[in-house]
């Protein structure tokens, strides 16, 4: 059987061309094998090239640092969600992994002695949770823009393949539940392409366009995890997203931590550098779900500058203007554009903001993509992988620490590309690709063919609306349900748009409504997820429940689209060599 | 406020040649940016198409060409631009539709500087060391975003688009050449030394004023033109 459309075979296809799958396919092209890499953007294009601050590892060229306490600050960041085997892999591997980095180009900024410069972050200690340690890694205030472009460039010089303006719809998956690759549209031409391999990797971003405000790109729009759900597998704690303490108001632009880093500090209406009262310790540099409590509670005290009241403000000016263009050149030109105000002279407004997704595609330490299928909740799934914000191993747990994303793409990336290739070496033979399978895909595009009187775009706001307003910083059980209410009825509009766009050459408006019906996927497991959380843990506030609660909620979701379907799975708690870092009292 | 527009429609499959499309449109432009008011038009008229991603300035997708200048839309403020706004694609590489050009050509001539490190001694344990003076030399070069609103401004890249690189790749070539842990210098400026590649560059300086990221290629095409003297003495 073959599918009526044009197939192209490789040994690994690879969707998506930031950090994470640029990475991987880095391990398999050096390895001399056929791999792809689909972007619906071009790959530097991604979102990974807005990350600012840097990335994250105990090089200890600052101060005096190692991997267990970069490690029990991540346990303790994630609220003790996270998996401590996982935590200790990206932990233990950090150094490399930067060092290799740098081997490769990155112009990473540099300290007198010629090493690369570290700036100090939210959540990092000395000695398990004593003073603040120094430990992110930048170039500038780009560190993302320097780590993609040269993950780019050595991808160039491997000779990787890349499919630019690619954008993937589906999995293929056989009756017996094998991953056989992609369905994809090329955008220029709008034809659908059927992109076979033995081993597929998801690596597709973030969603936080599921907000109406965020600091993320158009772009990002949790299509993988949409792909995920339809195949039939689940996502994992999708209740938890991180809500950035300092975005610009309304555009939603990031001010990195990196701010705060170089001596930044928040004041609200009365001028008071409010964090004292929060976290007497770690003041501003406290874990990101305590800093933008602490805003949103500043804020509801009427403690918020300007004619509404809902921002406060950011210094910097004191550091003084050449600290400012040489470490955060950036920032300043944000400032600028966006705020309206140049950081030399006055403080920027900021406000929590819609960041991060630690939840997503569950995923073994080898990026396998793990399920509950026959034997219990942590069987892989043959051929498929994640890596990158979309997956979740989980080493973020309730709430990720600047600078581990970075650091969990190359991580995660190359084991994934490592796990591959030994997959690839076991199963040498594609499987065939069964018709229905494909057919499937295409019925999905078909229906875009069909007229009907709502607007994709009136829908988009709307559910960006209702996540705004009911899936916020506080959470309680009320808001929930009327969010989940007002998004069935969102769900319902959906099925009644229709598009006035008919060309198929680069028809944006047909990619616009297949990435709206990811985020309406991704936003519902969202809401039911959180609604099913009766605890307060990282980034997850329910005013209903405040305390965090080991007993019954120490714990994974797993949240599955048929019947809006929950389970759950234990956290691992026992890392791969060291001792268990037991959950207890998180105070910063 | 009532803001006028004249934006530039092409779709080969309507079989129409591309035209000027006026629009009108109730928008408020303080503190808004171009791309702002196209997606608004996109709310209103879907089929409007363009490439746009970050919305903040450092993806480079959104390069398009306003009353004359090429610019990122996402950066570019409404306020100021005498109206109707025209929005053109980028010029002289060949539309695909409406706001969207086909780039192979520009990331052709950026695949063909090599841009990537080339050092082949065996990898440190650590990190390369690098002096914050020899770090410096790269400012200024590694933030390009490959947006190629200085290539399409660049009369040379307009009259040899397929042999003269233009100044976004010239620079990204120069980028490697000025990096202290690499080793193919050498190998780069022979490749440059051509007629077309470098030499079609006569110093118009429509690309620094181009430049979104307020970067300067012609001082970076300087540096290897003066390499090159310097090389043949
Ligand atoms: C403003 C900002 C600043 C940040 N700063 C930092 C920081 O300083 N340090 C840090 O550690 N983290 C930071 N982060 C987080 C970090 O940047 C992201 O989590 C990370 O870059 C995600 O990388 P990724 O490879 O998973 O995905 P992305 O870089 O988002 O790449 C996704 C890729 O998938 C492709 N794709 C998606 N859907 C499809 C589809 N349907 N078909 C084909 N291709 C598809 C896209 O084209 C893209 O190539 C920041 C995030 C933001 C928003
Ligand atoms: S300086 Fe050179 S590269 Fe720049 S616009 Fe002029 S001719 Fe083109
Ligand atoms: S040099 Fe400037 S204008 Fe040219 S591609 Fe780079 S960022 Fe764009
Ligand atoms: S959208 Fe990224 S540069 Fe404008």
């Amino acid at each position: 059987m073959s599918p009526r459309i044009p197939k192209r075979s490789f040994d690994a296809v690879i969707v998506g061309g930031g950090g994470a799958g640029l990475r991987a396919a880095l391990q398999l092209a050096r390895a001399d094998l056929k791999v792809a890499v689909l972007s619906k953007v071009f790959p530097t294009r991604s979102h990974t090239v807005s990350a600012q601050g840097g990335i994250t590892a105990a090089l200890a060229n600052v101060s005096d640092d190692n991997w267990h306490w970069h490690m029990y600050d991540t346990v303790k960041g994630s609220d003790y969600l996270g998996d401590q085997d996982a935590i200790e892999f990206m932990c233990r591997n950090a150094p490399s992994a930067v060092y290799e980095l740098e081997h490769m180009g990155l112009p990473f900024s540099r300290l007198d002695n010629g090493k690369i410069y570290q700036r100090p972050f939210g959540g990092q200690s000395k000695n398990y949770g004593g003073e603040q340690a120094v430990r992110t890694c930048a170039a500038a205030d780009r560190t993302g823009h320097a780590l993609l472009h040269t993950l780019y460039q050595r991808n160039i010089a491997a000779r990787t393949q890349f499919f630019d303006e690619f954008f993937a719809l589906d999995l293929v998956r056989d009756q017996e539940g094998y991953i056989l690759g992609v369905v994809a549209l090329e955008i220029e031409s709008g034809e659908a392409w059927l992109f076979e391999a033995r081993a597929t990797l998801l690596a597709t971003g973030g969603a936080c366009r599921i907000f109406r405000h965020s600091t993320n790109a158009h772009i990002n729009t949790g299509d993988g995890l949409g792909m995920v759900l339809r195949a039939g597998l689940p996502l994992e704690d999708m209740e938890f997203w991180q809500f950035h303490p300092t975005g610009i108001p309304e555009v939603g632009s990031l001010i990195t931590e990196g701010v705060r880093g170089e001596g930044g500090y928040l004041l609200n209406r009365d001028g008071e550098a409010f964090m004292a009262r929060y976290a007497p310790n770690a003041r501003d540099l406290a874990s990101r779900d305590v800093v933008s409590r602490a805003i949103a509670q500043e804020l509801l005290a009427g403690r918020g500058c300007g004619e509404h009241g809902d921002y406060v403000h950011l210094k910097i000016d004191h550091i003084g203007a050449d600290r400012i263009k040489e470490r955060l050149p950036g920032i300043r030109e944000l400032s600028m554009q966006f705020a309206g105000v140049d950081p030399i002279l006055a403080p920027i407004p900021v406000t929590p903001t819609a960041h991060y997704m630690m939840g997503g595609i569950p995923t073994s330490l080898h990026a396998q993509v793990v399920a509950p299928v026959r034997y219990g909740p942590e069987e892989p799934v043959p051929g498929l992988y994640a890596a990158g914000e979309c997956a979740c191993v989980s080493v973020h747990g309730a709430n990720r620490l600047g600078g581990n994303s970075l650091l969990d793409l190359v991580v995660f990336g190359r084991a994934a590309g490592e796990h591959m290739l030994g997959h690839l070496a076991d199963n040498p033979f594609p499987r065939p690709v069964p018709e229905e399978a494909v057919d499937r895909v295409m019925a999905r595009l078909a229906r875009w063919e069909r007229p009907g009187e709502e607007r994709v775009a009136d829908v988009r706001v709307g559910m960006q609306k209702v996540m705004q307003a009911h899936c916020g910083v506080y959470r309680n059980a009320d808001i929930l349900r009327t969010g989940l209410e007002r998004l069935t009825q969102m769900a319902d509009r959906l099925a009644h748009a229709g598009l006035t766009d008919r060309s198929r050459v680069f028809n944006t408006a047909r990619l616009e409504a297949l990435e709206l019906e990811n985020l309406m996927a991704v936003a519902r497991a969202t809401l039911v997820s959180a609604l099913a959380r009766e605890e307060s843990r990282g980034a997850h506030a329910r005013e209903d429940f405040p305390d965090r609660n080991d007993t019954h909620w120490l714990r994974h979701t797993l949240y599955s689209q048929a019947q809006d379907q929950l389970d759950y799975k234990p956290v691992r708690l026992k890392p791969l060599t060291v001792e268990t870092f037991q959950p207890k009292e998180r105070s910063y | 406020m009532r803001m006028q527009f004249n934006i530039y429609r092409y779709d080969p499959e309507s079989g129409k040649p591309p035209c000027m499309q006026a629009y009108e449109l109730d928008f408020d432009p303080r503190g808004r940016k171009v791309l702002d008011v196209l997606m608004a038009l996109k709310e209103v008229d879907e089929t409007l198409a363009f490439r746009r991603s970050c919305r903040e300035g450092v993806c480079g997708s959104d390069g398009v060409n306003v009353n004359g200048r090429n610019v990122l839309a996402c950066i570019t403020p409404l306020e100021g631009l005498r109206q109707p706004i025209t929005v053109r694609p980028l010029p002289r590489l060949p539309v695909i539709r409406d706001l969207i050009v086909d780039m192979s050509q520009f990331f052709q001539h950026y695949r063909a500087v090599k841009p990537y490190l080339i050092n082949l001694d065996p990898e440190p344990e650590s990190e390369r060391l690098q002096s914050p003076a020899e770090r410096a030399e790269l400012d200024g070069l590694w933030e390009c975003i490959l947006c190629a609103c200085c290539t399409t401004s660049c009369p040379s890249f307009w009259w040899n688009p397929e042999r003269f690189l233009g100044p976004s790749a010239l620079m990204q070539g120069y980028r490697f050449i000025a990096d202290s842990r690499d080793q193919a210098a050498d190998e780069r400026l022979d490749y440059l030394e051509d007629p077309y590649r470098l030499f079609r560059c006569h110093g118009i300086m429509n690309c620094v004023e181009y430049c979104p990221k307020g970067l300067n290629p012609t001082a970076a095409i300087g540096k290897i033109k003066s390499l090159l003297v310097k090389r043949a003495l």
